[in-house]
């Protein structure tokens, strides 16, 4: 049996060109950049190479990227690293309730360590409210991180008039753009963003390495510390195969990226056809006029989410509840609480499908001819 | 070329490439995720972890994957500190560690803690005893490396872990990056708590590596987020460079028994240096094979290294991690050499299968490179 694969948003396979890409640089060029012969200038050379590219698909400046090993570290370095640096203008540091756990927990670590947090609710749309952010914001605020595009629900959120609220204030802003760099042109200086991180696995790029954008004007306390590499934010040797397979995957984000979102658009559309089409009840979770397109979180009443996912992986559909970093025990969404609130039964039965490049509207009509028989048991069990 | 830096970093393994190949293009799924693709793909997570465990006589939850032996270190070295700070705040280790070892050491300096860096002897070895009375009631960590990467002093480990096996509270971390698939050590004793390897050192790849890190003890992780590897290390697994890791710990282990052979070719070039009056060895008698390090009196070795390249043989300046530095090595400080040679080291580094036509090929380019140089100098 195929499987139908719609859980992009936990992780995307490999482009094609991203692993000719990396079969080519493994077989040629296995230097430690940081070596001053000849291997070690080629390797250099792939990885300066890379850097332009990457750099620019954000529009920053080369020396404002630090490769690091993945998205997690990204978002660990930006909020370490920047409360550690501003400790001496204040220990305050604003966040959203649906952040992802790469960002909540540094932030409750920090809370442990004597930092106060605002973890800032959201609407029933998932949206955070500006004002809220306006009054939440103090003289001793030093940091503000708050996701681009939540990776359950896929609502977008207005980094850029938060940029612009910012400008005038000591805190860092800081953003994931974890789900947002594959489907939204990304560009730091008219986010006014000062720390941006972004994956190469959610990319089509491959796992183990992502970035930290940093303005020039920012310091960071250092987290891992050796020699000095990435101008001594990030120690380590760099992982030069995986990097060069990620600006790959960014070379064809940049040519596809409008064109894919047509894709997943109309993958979504689709979808939606599809299950009403097959008289069942549901409802979409999130903002449907503010939200990405290759995510779509939907609630189907009286079902049970964990019997759910499981009868549609015998069915061989990929999905997940939620993020999959919190997958394993299901535990209730804390991005659909955030929005509903503890009691409301969207909790236990919704599922995120996160499209992909390699989806087909067939596969959508596929999907919900499946799931109608399923949705008919479980509401029968109810 | 021949390529003779494989302390810097190795060629991958063409089987290695394979297997990173094969579990990238087929296996892509997210472990963590409930389905059975992602299902799949922790199982092969799990079998990689089980592999390494059974090769090194550990317990398989004992295997912490990481991105580097820089975060091996990091790691091993920050989690023991913060996690027993309640303990003590003194921690041993020597001063010829790697950056990621001495760096994160002065970081926590910062922090508070008191570290005792011992001096070695002029062959780069610390003295078991030195560490014995080195050790407080407040001392919560002991780390010291295995193999040197500068010139391949080796560190009696197994002496120091019975040692330290007498402290229950004084936990041993190992930075074994550079010895292993050389020289074993032994992985299951009780005295010792925490081992770095790193992939790209044994023709894996960059950005593969793991923490041993015995069951005993609990770590307080660098980063925060998801609940992969046991809690100590969040993050999405990369499987593809896990499965490669394993493969490498294997193909390494079983390239080993040919390690004995690099003692003659150390050996030979050693005896070709020795008819060069500028020439100092830096690299102990009875040190590790795979390393030499050596310095030529009034050469840059910057320059020497050119001149090599020119002649087709890559060799290299001390570690590469602080290659681009132009000050003196503080390995070769803390054996007692001049600041003369400490500044003009170069370092030649095989691979578990150099081959004599390799070394004969280094012994060839340096006897060009010094009648040039003797007729320059006239």
């Amino acid at each position: 049996m195929s499987h139908i694969y719609l859980d992009h948003a936990a992780t995307t396979p490999l482009h094609e060109s991203v692993q000719e890409q990396m079969t080519s640089v493994m077989q040629n060029h296995f230097g430690n950049p940081s070596s001053i012969h000849f291997f070690g200038r080629d390797s250099r050379k792939l990885l300066d190479q890379a850097r332009t590219t990457i750099a620019k698909s954000i529009n920053a400046p080369f020396t404002s990227l630090i490769f690091t090993s993945g998205g997690t570290e990204a978002n660990n370095l930006a909020i370490f690293g920047s409360a550690y640096a501003n400790e001496q203008y204040g220990r305050h540091i604003i966040t959203t309730q649906i952040e992802h756990h790469a960002v909540l927990h540094p932030c409750e670590r920090l809370e442990s360590e004597g930092f106060d947090v605002t973890y800032l609710p959201v609407d029933e749309t998932g949206q955070v409210d500006l004002n809220q952010l306006k009054e939440a914001l103090r003289d001793d605020t030093i940091l503000v991180t708050i996701m681009s595009v939540n990776n359950e629900v896929g609502v977008i959120q207005p980094i850029q008039e938060i940029g612009e609220l910012l400008e005038e204030h000591q805190a860092v802003f800081h953003t994931d753009a974890v789900q947002a760099y594959g489907v939204q042109q990304i560009d730091v200086q008219e986010m006014k963003v000062d720390l941006l991180t972004a994956s190469s696995h959610k990319i089509y790029g491959p796992k183990g390495v992502g970035f930290l954008y940093k303005h020039e004007k920012h310091h960071l306390k250092q987290q891992v510390f050796g020699g000095e590499q990435e101008r001594k934010w990030r120690s380590g040797t760099e992982n030069t195969l995986a990097i060069a397979g990620f600006e790959q995957a960014v070379k064809v984000l940049m040519e596809e990226r409008e064109s894919r979102n047509t894709h997943y658009q109309a993958l979504f559309n689709e979808l939606i056809a599809q299950l009403e089409k097959q008289e069942m009840e549901f409802s979409i979770n999130g903002d449907l006029n503010n939200r990405v397109s290759n995510i779509v979180n939907i609630s189907f009443p009286k079902t049970e989410v964990e019997m759910f996912l499981t009868n549609l992986d015998l069915a061989g559909i990929a999905v997940s509840s939620g993020s999959a970093c919190t997958a394993g025990s299901i535990d209730p969404s804390h991005v659909l609480k955030a929005m509903y609130g503890e009691e409301d039964e969207r909790l236990y039965n919704s599922i995120r499908f996160s499209f992909g490049i390699h989806n087909t509207l067939d596969e959508m009509k596929q999907v919900a001819e499946k799931i109608q028989p399923i949705v008919e048991r479980l509401k029968s069990l109810s | 070329m021949i390529y003779l830096d494989n302390s810097a970093t190795t060629k991958p393994h063409e089987d290695v490439l394979k297997t990173f190949h094969t579990v990238s293009s087929k296996y892509f799924a997210n472990p963590s995720s409930i389905h059975r693709m992602g299902g799949q793909v922790e199982d092969l997570l799990t079998k990689s972890r089980q592999q390494i465990a059974d090769l090194l006589g550990v317990g398989s939850q004992e295997v912490v994957f990481t991105s580097g032996g820089t975060e091996s270190n990091n790691l091993a070295i920050k989690g023991v500190a913060e996690q027993y700070k309640n303990r003590g705040k003194h921690i041993i280790t020597t001063q010829i560690e790697h950056p990621s070892v001495l760096e994160t050491c002065r970081h926590l300096e910062q922090m508070g803690y008191e570290i005792t860096y011992l001096p070695v002897n002029d062959k780069g070895e610390v003295s078991v005893n030195d560490v014995k009375e080195a050790i407080r009631p407040d001392t919560i960590l002991i780390t010291i490396m295995h193999v040197n990467n500068e010139i391949g002093s080796v560190q009696p480990i197994e002496k120091l872990a019975e040692i330290v096996e007498q402290y229950p509270t004084v936990l041993f971390h190992v930075d074994h990056v550079q010895g292993f698939g050389k020289i074993t050590i032994p992985y299951g004793h009780k005295g010792i708590d925490l081992i770095t390897i790193s992939g790209h050192k044994i023709h894996g790849l960059k950005g593969s590596a793991c923490l041993i890190k015995k069951q005993h003890i609990s770590l307080s992780p660098l980063q925060h987020g998801g609940a992969q590897e046991d809690r100590v290390r969040p993050g999405t697994e990369n499987v593809a460079n896990a499965v490669s890791l394993a493969k490498a710990i294997r193909l390494a282990l079983e390239e080993q028994k040919n390690y004995h052979q690099l003692q003659e070719l150390n050996q030979t070039i050693r005896e070709e240096l020795k008819n060069y009056l500028q020439v100092t060895i830096n690299s102990p008698k009875h040190g590790a094979h795979h390393i030499l390090n050596f310095s030529v009196q009034n050469f840059k070795p910057e320059v020497l290294i050119h001149a090599f390249s020119d002649e087709g043989v890559v060799v290299s300046t001390k570690s590469a991690c602080s290659s681009r530095q132009n000050e003196a090595s503080h390995v070769l400080k803390a054996c007692g050499k001049t600041d003369e040679d400490a500044s003009a080291a170069v370092r030649v580094s095989m691979n578990a299968n150099q081959s004599q036509d390799d070394i004969n090929a280094f012994i060839s380019a340096f006897k060009k490179i010094m009648s040039k140089y003797e007729k320059v100098m006239g």
